[in-house]
């Protein structure tokens, strides 16, 4: 049964702390393959730079099940030189342009610190400060003579770090689905085949999970990513009925969003795995937003699929937030789950 | 010297925001203490260092004033575990969603501001900045404990950490105005060196931030002959290009207006000429925003200066500064202050 | 103490005419002060305690404790040729609490405050839109004056445990001194109750009161809003929750000694109190902390509704726990 201890938030927290930027997910990628040497029978890097790894069962009648989990995080580009150590800068996977000024990143492979600075407030006037600021008024700046140059990632420069009972950091989405995948993989129940996929260039539009899913070509996949909370107090104190999900209520099932219809019977496979376990879990509430799972299900001739999800605050912006034991849960609600997937949970129609 | 750039960044990890300047005026006071003659705090706190001169009693002195209060948040109220906040001095609420701060509450607790979903504000802030009234520190606590640990009233200070960047600048927050007591100890130091025949109140402000109250408090009781005020101004730089904005790293201002005494400016002028020290000219027609606005008016009225350190992106926290420019500013100060005669004051006239 | 809140209230000086209002405080406090003078401005200064001539002792301070006397008002500005009064505002009028009031002049004069038929009902007309009807014809049969000031006349209310009155801004703050003198047997310090004139146009009285007093430690004794009135601010300061111990308002940061000088004590004496962020206005504090060479100043708040119209709320047991732990502050020395 895997764990959650001390060596589990150190991986967490270096993977928070790496920069993968959609497209440039080297960083994370070399952690997962080191994290997950010899835990495999086979372990390759595709075409587009996910890592595939599949452990084998040892029991007869395995099911072949996929987890993904996307290694890429939002974050921006370097696009022109400005001189003087100034970068304007493209934005890559959607982050509210409002979260960008006043922001230190990390720049390049080497973390080149830099900041995104504002207009000083003393030289703005009362109706500039009712707009927004605009995006391609911003710039990133490393400091007179600065070194980098265009094509350069950069993300926020957020460290991870515990508070309390929560986890703060940048790229919980979907650092928390890596690691999570990297303990199942390593703990893999012999019932099954574990066909892990830590995919690329999800926050572009799910493009690592859709070749990732034609080549395992599994009979069931499962997204395991982070999904928003919003579960602040609304404006006036009413109650607020679009929170997506809560903290502190355990993992996050998927029924509906905007790529993907959950697969029925692995939804009622994994709320009766939760409640014969005891565990904790909640159902993500319907509406916008996608996972891994939108390409996994629609992959060859189709393949059932659901989503698991961490629940976390705060989503694409520097600092997101998430508990400890909605982790823990969802770790442990998967790996139950695992264990007790048979033929049997397919078997009927969907 | 011992160095500038560690010292810098321990004054930008104190708290001190205004009115609550109380740990970095205790870090300021171990470092200048061994610099000077005599040092003790007022009574609303801020920080007054001595070093005297060798002019015979009565004796000329001089001011230089820095504030060291710092802007920030205050928990005005606690909801379901959320903080709701007001503003310490002036703040542009764009620039604080996804900020790391730290909540002054029984204990320091690490937060972030928060910018709630659109789903939870009025209708409008789709994509519209979302004022402070509606933003929110989350500290990833549960909310009994939060109300166990913080109180309304209670602090919340920038947690940006301090970061060293290329051609020797430093981004951080609170470069406004501790870059200036920076400036100010390099002036201490080198004056240890220097004989200077006025006596040199060292002053570090308090409470500049919400109307200048250390100005016009010290200056008051100290009754200096003449004031300089060390203080950041506006850098060139992305979104900061207009006339009254400076290069970064190319030497303070001398600020020239209403509230500066024409002949004290231009003595600094003259020196920095003299020493071949780079500046600009800063124009502030009528008020120059510093805490020259009251040491200028304070009892009978005080010939008083300003000089600025240009600063990127003022009153975010990742402000910017060249540290070449604080030793500019502090070497300045030192020059001036040791070439101060005890007839020096014959000079400041008017309509020459 | 109603009844001392009732005639306090009941009283007209708007800002700068404080004579009616000083006269009825000078008979309250007469008996109880040890010193008694009021300055250019028209601020009533009672000394309590030993004066600077006693020398120094331990835990002695000289503390001016400041209420406002002065009221919001309306000074007339013209006449016109049917008698109507136009008038403009002496401090913050609201004009949307206007409406239908009736005002009395200082002058004994009474009137209705009507206005003009608006293009726009559903707003509240301006100060400019607004007269006053005396029940004059014309010019001559009008008994104001351009230059006359008025209040606004509206009777104390007894609600049992609130309170309702005009000026209770901050006639209520003056009832608070004028009882924490009375109940105050002896205090080690020098302290100064300070009526304060023109608060209400910009801290004019305290300004100069502070620098004839020259205190150690200045706290002034006002109303602040409350959050809990439906739809309301929301402040999380409640009436009936006991007096309010100001951290900010929108002129001032509290001294952060006295902050928690004022919370110990009203612990210590196991009294309810509130810790206040007042976002809109300020106190005669903030005049005071900038004085001379710097005054610690902070400020004990009576929870208010309704501020600046012609009927303020208060709670009187936070009226009765704040001259108590006023009381209990003055009482002792002071260690820090």
């Amino acid at each position: 049964m895997p764990a959650i201890g001390n060596a589990q938030l150190k991986l967490l927290e270096r993977l928070s702390n790496a920069c993968a930027v959609s497209g440039d997910e080297g960083e994370v990628r070399k952690i997962v393959l080191a994290e997950i040497e010899g835990r495999a029978d086979e372990i390759k890097v595709d075409a587009l730079g996910n890592v595939l790894a599949i452990k084998k069962g040892s029991e007869r009648k395995r099911l072949r099940v996929m987890l993904s989990a996307h290694m890429d995080e939002v974050g921006f580009m370097l696009v022109a030189d400005d001189g003087e150590g100034i970068f304007r800068f493209e934005v890559i996977g959607s982050i509210d342009p409002r979260q960008l000024p006043g922001k230190a990143v990390l720049v390049g492979r080497d973390h080149t610190p830099g900041v995104i600075g504002a207009r000083p407030i003393h030289l703005t006037t009362a109706d500039e400060r009712k707009r927004a600021i605009p995006v391609d008024s911003l710039r990133i700046d490393l400091g007179p003579g600065g070194k980098a140059k265009p094509g350069d990632r950069a993300t926020f420069a957020t460290p991870f770090r515990r508070v309390g009972p929560s986890l703060l950091g940048k790229a919980l989405d979907n650092r928390l689905g890596v690691a999570t995948l990297i303990e199942l993989l390593r703990n893999a129940p012999p019932n099954v085949d574990l066909l892990a996929a830590f995919t690329v260039q999800e926050e572009i539009g799910l493009r690592g999970a859709k070749v990732a899913a034609f080549a395992l070509d599994p009979d069931l996949g499962i997204a395991v990513d982070a999904t928003p909370a919003h579960d602040q107090p609304s404006w006036d104190g009413e109650p607020a009925p679009f929170y997506n999900t809560r903290l502190g209520l355990g993992p996050a099932l998927y029924v509906a969003d905007r790529a993907t219809l959950s697969d029925p019977r692995l939804v009622r496979w994994l709320t009766d795995s939760a409640e014969a376990a005891g565990l904790p879990y909640q159902i993500r509430q319907p509406g916008g937003g996608g996972t891994d799972a939108g390409a996994i299900h629609r992959a060859r001739a189709g393949v059932p699929a659901v989503s698991v999800s961490v629940p976390h605050r705060y989503p694409h912006t520097a600092a997101s937030l998430a508990r400890l034991d909605d982790w823990k849960n969802t770790l442990a609600l998967l790996h139950t789950a695992l264990t007790r997937l048979t033929p049997a949970v397919l078997a009927g129609e969907r | 010297m011992p160095e500038l750039i560690p010292f810098l960044k321990d004054l930008l990890s104190a708290p001190g925001l205004s009115i609550h300047e109380g740990p970095v005026a205790e870090l300021i006071r171990t470092r200048w203490a061994p610099l000077v003659d005599e040092i003790s705090l007022s009574r609303l706190g801020s920080l007054h260092a001595r070093r005297k001169g060798s002019a015979a009693e009565p004796r000329p002195s001089i001011l230089i004033a820095t504030h060291m209060d710092a802007i920030g948040l205050m928990v005005t109220r606690i909801e379901d575990g959320f903080l709701h906040l007001a503003q310490v001095g002036g703040v542009d609420a764009r620039v604080l969603p996804g900020q790391l701060v730290t909540v002054h509450g029984r204990q320091d607790l690490p937060g972030v501001v928060i910018q709630p979903s659109p789903r939870l504000l009025p209708p409008g802030f789709e994509e519209n900045p979302v004022p402070l009234e509606h933003l929110l520190v989350d500290t990833g606590l549960l909310p009994r404990r939060v109300n166990e640990l913080v109180r309304v009233g209670d602090l919340v200070s920038f947690a940006q950490p301090p970061l060293e960047l290329a051609g020797e600048t430093i981004a951080g927050h609170t470069l406004d105005n501790r870059a200036s007591v920076a400036a100010l100890t390099v002036c201490l130091e080198t004056l240890q060196n220097r004989p200077h025949a006025w006596d040199v109140w060292a002053v570090a402000t308090v409470a500049e931030e919400v109307g200048l109250i250390g100005a016009y408090t010290s200056t008051f009781q100290l009754r200096p002959t003449l004031v300089i005020v060390l203080d950041v101004t506006f850098a060139k730089g992305p979104g900061a290009n207009e006339w009254n904005t400076f290069p970064l790293g190319k030497g303070p201002t001398l600020v020239m207006g209403a509230n500066m005494h024409p002949a004290l400016h231009k003595a600094l002028k003259d020196l920095a000429d003299k020493l071949e020290i780079p500046y600009a000219v800063e124009y502030a027609p009528t008020h120059s925003g510093t805490d020259a606005s009251a040491t200028q008016v304070t009892a009978e009225g005080i010939p008083s200066a300003v000089i600025g350190i240009p600063l990127r992106y003022m009153h975010t926290p990742v402000e910017v500064v060249a540290v070449k420019d604080i030793r500019r500013a502090g070497r300045l100060l030192a020059e001036f202050i040791a070439g101060l005669t005890p007839d020096f004051m014959d000079k400041i006239t008017w309509d020459d | 103490m109603k009844s001392l809140i009732q005639k306090l209230t009941e009283t007209f000086s708007p800002s700068g005419y404080e004579n009616a209002i000083r006269e009825v405080i000078r008979r309250e406090v007469e008996p109880l002060a040890d010193e008694l003078r009021v300055d250019a401005l028209g601020n009533l200064i009672a000394r309590k305690g030993p004066s600077t001539g006693s020398g120094p002792a331990k835990g002695k301070k000289r503390l001016m404790l400041a209420a406002h006397m002065d009221e919001i008002g309306l000074i007339a500005t013209h006449i016109d040729e049917n008698g109507f009064v136009r008038f403009t505002g002496i401090g913050g009028i609201r004009p949307q609490a206007l409406t239908g009031g009736r005002v009395r002049f200082v002058n004994g004069a009474a009137g209705v405050i009507g206005i003009e038929r608006l293009s726009d009902p559903s707003k509240a007309p301006t100060l400019e839109q607004c007269f006053i009807d005396v029940g004059a014809t014309s010019p001559k049969d009008c008994p104001v004056k351009v230059g006359d000031v008025c209040g606004f006349d509206r009777p104390f209310l007894d609600l049992g445990r609130r309170l309702v009155a005009k000026a209770m801004d901050d006639r209520i703050g003056c009832a608070v001194l004028i009882e924490t003198l009375r109940a105050l047997e002896s205090t080690p310090h020098e302290v100064y109750f300070v009526f304060t004139t023109q608060e209400e146009v910009g801290l004019r009285g305290a300004h100069t009161a502070a620098f004839g007093v020259e205190p150690e430690i200045g706290l002034s004794v006002d109303v602040t809003g409350t959050g809990d009135t439906p739809k309301g601010s929301r402040m999380a300061v409640s009436l009936g929750k006991g007096p309010a111990i100001k951290v900010k308002d929108s002129g001032m940061l509290s001294d952060p000694r006295l902050v928690a000088w004022m919370c110990a004590g009203a612990e210590k004496a196991r009294l309810p109190y509130q810790r206040e962020v007042l976002e809109g206005g300020t106190t005669d504090a903030m005049a005071m902390q900038v004085s001379r060479a710097g005054v610690p100043a902070g400020c004990l708040s009576i929870p208010s509704r309704y501020i600046h119209s012609p009927s303020e709320m208060v709670d009187y047991e936070d009226v009765q726990n704040a001259v108590k732990l006023l009381t209990a502050l003055v009482s002792k020395p002071i260690e820090w």
